[in-house]
């Protein structure tokens, strides 16, 4: 017999007990995974920006718009790399925001619309084509990010969704990478430009010769007085937007160690049930010889056993959440945004160890402790 | 006179309880030498018990000194004491007190866990205990399938798989039924005669008397002189 098999048997002991403590762990894990998820998803978004990108944008708000004859003083701008014809990279971008009926739901909810020069799929490396084609200048064509197309109907490759002055035929699906552009129907910026009668843009999408460039070409399109401009580096953009998903991040966090704290009682419960239970036993052990550390230890390692199955079990159920999609609202512009769960084995690795010391620390040192400190003498006395 | 293997000189051992104390052993002096069978006599509350925990080391006297061969038991640490429980003493209880989630096997095996025995030797060990106990057939049984006398059994060969110098048995057959008591008395009997295992019995058992080389009477925490031993192996 083995030190192991000794402790799995007490801790398969009182079954009904440990199921129940491996059952509350479970679902603390399961719901602690499934929030770490969804937000290291949204964080997952400022991954795709560029430090070597500038967004330039109205300097009072995201829904004041750039008039479009100052398309060319910006991008003129020195400091933005040129492409092999000598034209700046750049992309004019205008964001619409559209209502359509998600699939299986009479009700709709907001999608945002990007329209975007022919660069703007150029500039964005994560970006790919993964069916059909890209669209065609002065067409009412679309390309839908794939993860929103499983999620609205008529979303899909060929079909045809109305909006603006007519219908727009999708010609592609997109991945972007995990990123927000994943919840997006790109369209030719122009085509939207007139759809929606607005010689504007939300953005322009700059691409800066190099990083250290980066600070100098935002200032250098600050300083324009004619029009009154933001220019900010990809990333401190993106970080400004995800600062809204903080109020999901903190309760998502505050639920799971709540949940978390409710597992780790009810691990404490059962030790100190088991404790209890086993005073005599624990009291012949130490006569035999056992020291009180190695006695301390088998009631940890008994602990961190129930943490592991629950951890195990938790980490199974989590697993079908993989890659399951949701929405949630962009607060700014009230669009959908369209989230992954993503259970990677790095994340069940880490949630498996976490239930295993929520096992120990929150449920088995205490009672490990009390059994430790217990004297031999009891077992010759009657109890 | 043979080595003593048990020295009590003087023992006196007072619990407190609140502001009352309660004296358990009063000026106790005891020797128990090797190879003795010694049954220690008395009624409930006279004090044998707290004399098996003095023994053990599991409590300390309030004044005086035991030694166990030759070892001064109230100076060691809990460590030291561990480590010497293991090494030289085997117990065995009045409630048996197997582990209910191991099979007689893995009782036995128990305290070998601590030794530094590969697991071949272990089990020979096993096995040569469980044999002498006559309990080889009911190896991988669990304690809740065996009988109360069989229990006891392997109990006590738990106590002897270290091969310890000393054996402390706390009213080994206060659970146990007449014919089973017998059988368990037999078992220590045999055990101090053939392997030479020293033998502290403590017991208001009268049949002990037939089976222990010498018997003590304690009565409120004294030990009565010599003149009132009396037990003679039968």
């Amino acid at each position: 017999m083995g030190y192991a098999r000794f402790i799995w048997r007490n801790g398969m002991r009182h079954r009904r007990r440990a199921l129940l403590t491996v059952g509350s762990v479970a679902l603390a894990l399961f719901a602690m995974l499934t929030l770490v998820g969804f937000v290291q998803e949204i964080d997952r978004n400022l991954e795709e920006a560029s430090p070597v990108r500038v967004i330039t944008r109205h300097a009072v708000s995201l829904t004041n718009f750039l008039p479009a004859r100052h398309r060319a003083l910006i991008e003129q701008v020195p400091g933005v790399v040129a492409d092999s014809r000598g034209e700046p990279r750049a992309s004019a971008e205008l964001v619409v925001v559209i209502n359509l009926l998600r699939r299986g739901e009479a009700q709709g909810a907001n999608v945002t619309v990007r329209g975007l020069s022919p660069e703007g799929v150029a500039l964005r490396s994560r970006v790919r084509i993964v069916e059909g084609r890209m669209v065609q200048s002065g067409l009412r064509e679309a390309i839908v990010a794939r993860r929103l197309s499983e999620r609205f109907q008529n979303l899909r490759l060929g079909d045809e969704v109305r909006f603006g002055r007519g219908v727009w035929r999708i010609v592609g699906l997109f991945e972007a990478g995990n990123t927000a552009f994943d919840s997006a129907i790109w369209v030719d910026v122009n085509q939207l430009a007139s759809d929606y009668r607005r010689p504007v843009y939300s953005s322009i999408l700059l691409r800066a010769t190099n990083e250290a460039a980066v600070r100098a070409l935002c200032e250098r399109i600050e300083q324009e007085r004619r029009f009154p401009m933001i220019a900010q580096p990809e990333i401190e953009y993106y970080r400004e937007q995800t600062r809204v998903a903080g109020p999901i991040r903190a309760l998502g966090m505050f639920l799971a160690l709540m949940l978390g704290i409710g597992a780790g009682f009810a691990a404490m419960n059962t030790m100190d049930a088991a404790v209890a239970s086993r005073t005599r036993e624990i009291a012949v052990l130490r006569a035999l010889g056992f020291r009180r550390r190695q006695i301390g230890r088998a009631f940890l390692l008994e602990s961190a056993l129930l943490g592991l199955v629950g951890g195990a079990l938790g980490s199974a159920l989590a697993l079908p959440m993989h890659g399951l999609t949701t929405g949630a609202a962009n607060w700014e512009t009230f669009s959908e945004l369209v989230f992954a769960f993503r259970v990677t084995p790095e994340l069940m690795f880490t949630g498996i160890v976490f239930a295993m010391l929520m096992g120990v620390f929150g449920g088995g040192a205490l009672p490990a402790r009390r059994a430790a400190r217990q004297a031999p003498a009891l077992v010759l006395r009657e109890l | 006179m043979g080595e003593a293997i048990v020295e009590l000189e003087r023992v006196t051992k007072i619990f407190r309880r609140d502001q009352v104390e309660i004296p358990a052993l009063r000026d106790v002096t005891l020797e128990v030498e090797a190879g003795d069978f010694l049954a220690l006599m008395g009624p409930s509350g006279s004090g044998k018990t707290t004399l098996l925990n003095l023994i053990a080391g599991f409590d300390r006297p309030t004044s005086g000194s035991v030694r166990v061969g030759g070892v001064e038991v109230s100076r060691m640490s809990e460590g030291e004491l561990s480590a010497w429980r293991n090494r030289h003493i085997g117990f065995v209880f009045q409630t048996f007190n197997l582990i209910p989630v191991l099979t007689a096997f893995e009782n036995v095996e128990l305290p070998l866990l601590l030794t530094r025995l590969s697991r071949q030797e272990r089990r020979e060990h096993v096995w040569t205990a469980l044999r002498l106990v006559g309990l080889a057939d009911r190896a991988d049984h669990y304690p809740r399938q065996l009988s109360g006398g069989e229990e006891q059994r392997v109990a006590i060969a738990r106590a002897i798989v270290t091969d310890p110098s000393l054996i402390l048995a706390d009213e080994p057959t206060g659970n146990l039924d007449a014919r089973s008591a017998e059988s368990v008395l037999a078992l220590l009997r045999e055990l101090n005669e053939q392997l030479r295992k020293t033998i502290l019995l403590v017991t208001h058992d009268a049949r002990a008397t037939r089976y222990a080389t010498r018997v003590r009477h304690l009565d409120k925490g004294i030990l009565l002189p010599l003149e009132a031993e009396r037990g003679v192996r039968g």
